[in-house]
């Protein structure tokens, strides 16, 4: 057992999926006395509130050159204009926000000098306004200093129109303003619970007034520093090749003390995630490579290798399955699954708790996914405070045959069910990925044992994934009766991405199939919760509207979990880097650094 | 040569504009950025004009000299593309010279003493390489190489953190499996190619002339024959490259070489329209030149083939 298996361990504790006395049992079966075992859980902050600050190195540099792979590589560095995590992720190297978020979803302050909260002033009781105050002597990489006027100026580059920033929705709609030189104040139009929106994590990156005033609006394209970044992250630009690779060497003026440990880094974008998990845990020609999309048995193997390992990060993905509440196969003013229609079977209960119960999510972990997708029933997962207890894996496939037998699904000479002349036959839809299609097959053959058609459909990512408003195989036109991807959670609060499920998100054609409610199921009471979360400044009666929020969208079966995505990344065997599922993969980027 | 690029771009162009997906397609998926967002950027980069307009604009600016803007990139697509060229060429360029470093001696060696031990040995690989497509053979190599000797890395670093002869073993030691991977397929066929040819010329009677009056077997190969002989395979070397580039394109993705194939494969998928249409007539271009090279070329081995 080595320390990373005892970090996993104490996370598990921390996150209350071990018991306290289940990991001394542990420690006790490795040699590891019980008053000690104990101590190292109270070191862990599993007693304290904070988790303590794991960072050894006691000066800057020394530690060489760091060396990471991003299988794609970023193709451009203005964090305002980063389309993918790979741009997020390279801008990150020199740009910083004023907080970013840590693995359990709490914020960590970058630029800031605390964190607001109520305690000490930074958030107004009225929920309306956040007061951010800045920390002090940080300098760009060009010498300025950074201040409150670079946090003003980024708030009016992002929100301009003209920009086409693609952080404008986070700043578009606050009001900010100039306190005093490390002052800001950041103001709502309504109470907000969430105000840790602009300013923090993958959407807070800031860029310096002095170079980039001139190039605000329709001309924000031209300017010089969108591929030469001057920031006030750990590392300067050196060398950018955009797709192929990111330099960059140590910012002696660093502004956190004893950081950065590395004197270089470089950052090689290029060709698959499987050769690039050899690359770290075969070969340890780089020291770190980002997002494994690859199965877990080819992960393991190359872990024998010794060279390094693998990290799972919890976040907030998941991969689940959505039953259509309209009819996909009528069509009603030039739209199939409208929601003047209702689905001609699915609309039944029965029908749909018995879907519930021949999707084998355990099996399917165990199969396909592995450590890269812990089985769920739940839609809301993480941070842990917002999953729910309620919702159980069930899979018994008996039990659903009884449910469709009681609500009268007879089974006809061919096997499958019907009643009024309504078959169970459905179109079960997906993208093309080996492991999707996999886990159709066991989903199909679990149905045809309870009486169910299940006819399987694999559209490739690209088309399935696009807008395209003259495709019919999108997702979000969702032409058939259940469909299974993965939907992402981008921050730690749960309000995005709880509204795929309020009345007014229902994708149409009327919004050219861009609303986020793709199963288009309406619930008054949902609406009515939903509105409560966005008002609600008690964090613990917030907290218990989300869990409710999820609970009734899977107790009503409009969508089902199937797996959870965790981010995975592989590690050599002496880096120690925190990786968050709630920011990007280099936001803590500065604490990397190698055991001795 | 100038219908054959308007052909070749108004093909691409139209292709390009059918298939699914944008570049800005990452926008839609992201809940956090507005669908106006997406909307504005297709208005700025002109991606909601009819196809047409869009290939006239691209066609005006190309004969203007201009190549265009990157979507993806946000910079001006001839920087993008000058940047990467120069890896391609030398990866190219080597394993150009390779393939004829090994086909020319082991071709003609086989041809002067046919059916021997050494000409069905020298057959069968070059069979074998000839027959195993380049990113099989890359696997392979990095299989071997990298992960059971553990010799050659296997990641292609264009920017290498060394001086003097340092840097250029650092650059040897990574090339040395992209450029034989591609050199080797090259020079198995080329191999076949300068056996049969060898083996046309050496029964002529010119040869025999020369074997008569006595002039060594060594001369009689290299002065006689061989010149002759290479005038065939000097057209297959030109007229393969397109093959050599395709195999590029292939190999750049498995070692991770930063040149114009990689570009390409990364712009294709992500719909970057005028870096694909960009690279795609850098390679054009460069076949024809290549050809061009090839006519230069028979002149000097074959005097009265030049224009007088």
């Amino acid at each position: 057992m080595n320390e990373h298996d005892l970090h996993g361990l104490i996370g598990k504790v921390k996150a209350g999926k071990m018991s306290r006395r289940g990991f001394v049992q542990r420690m006790m079966a490795v040699g590891i006395a019980a008053p000690f075992a104990t101590q190292l859980l109270v070191h862990s902050g599993v007693a304290m509130a904070q988790a303590k600050d794991t960072y050894k190195p006691t000066k800057a540099g020394g530690g060489g050159p760091l060396k990471v792979l991003w299988w794609q590589g970023p193709t451009l560095l203005n964090p305002h204009f980063a389309v993918g995590t790979k741009d997020q992720d390279g801008s990150r190297l020199f740009y910083e926000p004023l907080a970013a978020w840590d693995a359990e979803g709490n914020l960590k302050a970058k630029l800031a000098a605390v964190i607001p909260t109520r305690e000490n002033g930074g958030l107004s009781a009225d929920g309306k306004s956040v007061t951010w105050k800045l920390k002090q002597n940080v300098k760009w990489h060009d010498g300025k200093p950074f201040t409150a006027d670079d946090a003003i100026f980024n708030w009016e580059y992002a929100k301009d129109p003209a920009t086409a920033s693609v952080t404008i929705g986070s700043y578009q709609d606050v009001m900010v303003e100039k306190v005093d030189q490390y002052t800001i104040v950041v103001k709502f139009a309504k109470p907000t619970p969430f105000w840790a929106d602009a300013y923090v994590g993958t959407r807070g990156m800031l860029i310096p007034k002095h170079l980039f005033a001139e190039y605000i609006g329709a001309k924000s394209r031209d300017a010089p520093t969108n591929l030469k970044p001057v920031g006030t992250g750990p590392y300067m630009f050196k060398d950018f090749k955009p797709g192929d690779m990111v330099m960059g060497v140590i910012n002696p003026n660093y502004h956190q003390a004893n950081r950065p440990y590395f004197d270089s880094i470089e950052m090689k974008g290029g060709g698959d995630a499987v050769s690039a998990a050899r690359a770290v845990l075969q070969t340890g020609e780089f020291d770190f490579a980002w997002n494994m999309q690859v199965e877990d048995e080819i992960l393991s193997r190359l872990e024998k290798g010794g060279k390094g390992r693998v990290q799972v990060t919890p976040g907030g993905n998941i991969e689940h399955m959505q039953l259509n509440t309209t009819d996909p196969w009528t069509e009603v003013d030039g739209e199939r699954s409208s929601i003047k229609t209702k689905h001609p079977t699915l609309s039944d209960p029965a029908v749909r708790q018995a879907i519930a119960l021949i999707i084998d999510n355990k099996s399917i972990e165990q199969h396909i996914y592995g450590r890269t997708g812990p089985a769920t029933r739940d839609f809301l997962n993480n941070p842990e405070r917002y999953r729910s207890k309620a919702n159980p894996i069930e899979f018994n496939v008996d039990k659903a045959s009884d449910l469709l037998e009681k609500a009268g699904w007879k089974k006809g000479s061919d096997g499958i069910r019907a009643k009024d002349g309504k078959k169970l036959k459905f179109v079960y839809q997906t993208s093309i990925n080996q492991p999707r299609q996999k886990t159709q097959a066991i989903i199909k053959q679990a149905a045809q044992k309870a009486g169910i058609d299940m006819e399987l459909k694999s559209v490739t990512a690209s088309v399935f994934f696009s807008s395209d408003v003259a495709n019919p195989d999108t997702y979000t036109k969702f032409y058939c009766d259940l469909q299974m991807y993965t939907t992402t959670m981008s921050q730690p609060d749960p309000q995005v991405f709880m509204n795929q499920f309020t009345s007014w998100e229902v994708s149409t054609k009327e919004n050219k199939w861009q609303g986020r409610n793709i199963t288009r199921w309406r619930n008054e009471e949902y609406d009515k919760i939903f509105r409560a979360s966005e008002n609600e400044l008690d964090p613990v009666k917030r907290t218990a509207l989300f869990i409710k929020m999820n609970d009734m969208a899977v107790q009503n079966q409009v969508v089902l979990g199937v797996v959870m995505r965790p981010t995975v990344s592989a590690l050599g065997t002496k880096l120690n880097a925190q990786i968050s599922g709630w920011d990007n993969n280099t936001s803590d980027l500065s604490d990397w650094f190698k055991e001795a | 040569m100038i219908p054959s690029l308007l052909g070749i771009s108004l093909v691409l162009f139209t292709v390009l504009a059918m298939a699914p997906g944008d570049p800005f397609e990452e926008l839609a998926t992201n809940p956090a950025v507005p669908p106006e967002v997406r909307a504005a950027l297709r208005a700025k980069f002109g991606l909601d004009d009819p196809v047409w307009t869009r290939y006239l604009h691209w066609l005006v600016a190309m004969i203007h000299g201009d190549w265009g803007f990157s979507f993806v990139s946000r910079m001006d697509v001839d920087k993008l593309i000058l940047q990467r060229l120069p890896v391609t060429l030398i990866v190219i360029g080597s394993s150009q010279i390779i393939a004829m470093l090994v086909a020319l001696p082991v071709g003609v060696l086989a041809a002067t003493r046919p059916y021997s031990l050494f000409d069905q040995v020298a057959n069968t690989l070059a069979f074998v390489g000839f027959s195993l497509p380049t990113f099989f053979t890359g696997l392979l190599f990095i299989l071997v190489f990298s992960i059971q000797l553990d010799w050659l890395p296997f990641v292609y670093r264009a920017n290498i953190d060394a001086t003097g002869w340092q840097f250029y073993w650092e650059h040897i030691k990574q090339s040395i499996m992209p450029v034989m991977v591609l050199g080797l397929f090259q020079g198995a066929s080329l191999v076949r190619f300068v056996r049969s040819s060898v083996l046309d010329v050496i029964k002529l009677d010119y040869v025999t002339t020369a074997r008569s009056k006595g002039i060594g077997e060594r001369k009689v190969i290299t002065k006689h024959v061989v010149r002759n002989a290479l005038i065939p395979v000097v057209t297959l070397v030109a007229l393969q490259l397109p093959i050599v580039f395709g195999g590029a394109i292939v190999t750049e993705q498995i070692f991770r070489v930063p040149g114009i194939g990689s570009l390409l494969i990364s712009s294709m998928l992500s719909n970057d329209t005028p870096v694909v249409m960009a690279v795609t007539f850098v390679i054009a271009c460069l076949v024809v030149f290549f050809n061009l090279l090839a006519d230069i070329i028979y002149g000097w081995l074959d005097p009265r083939i030049s224009y007088r």
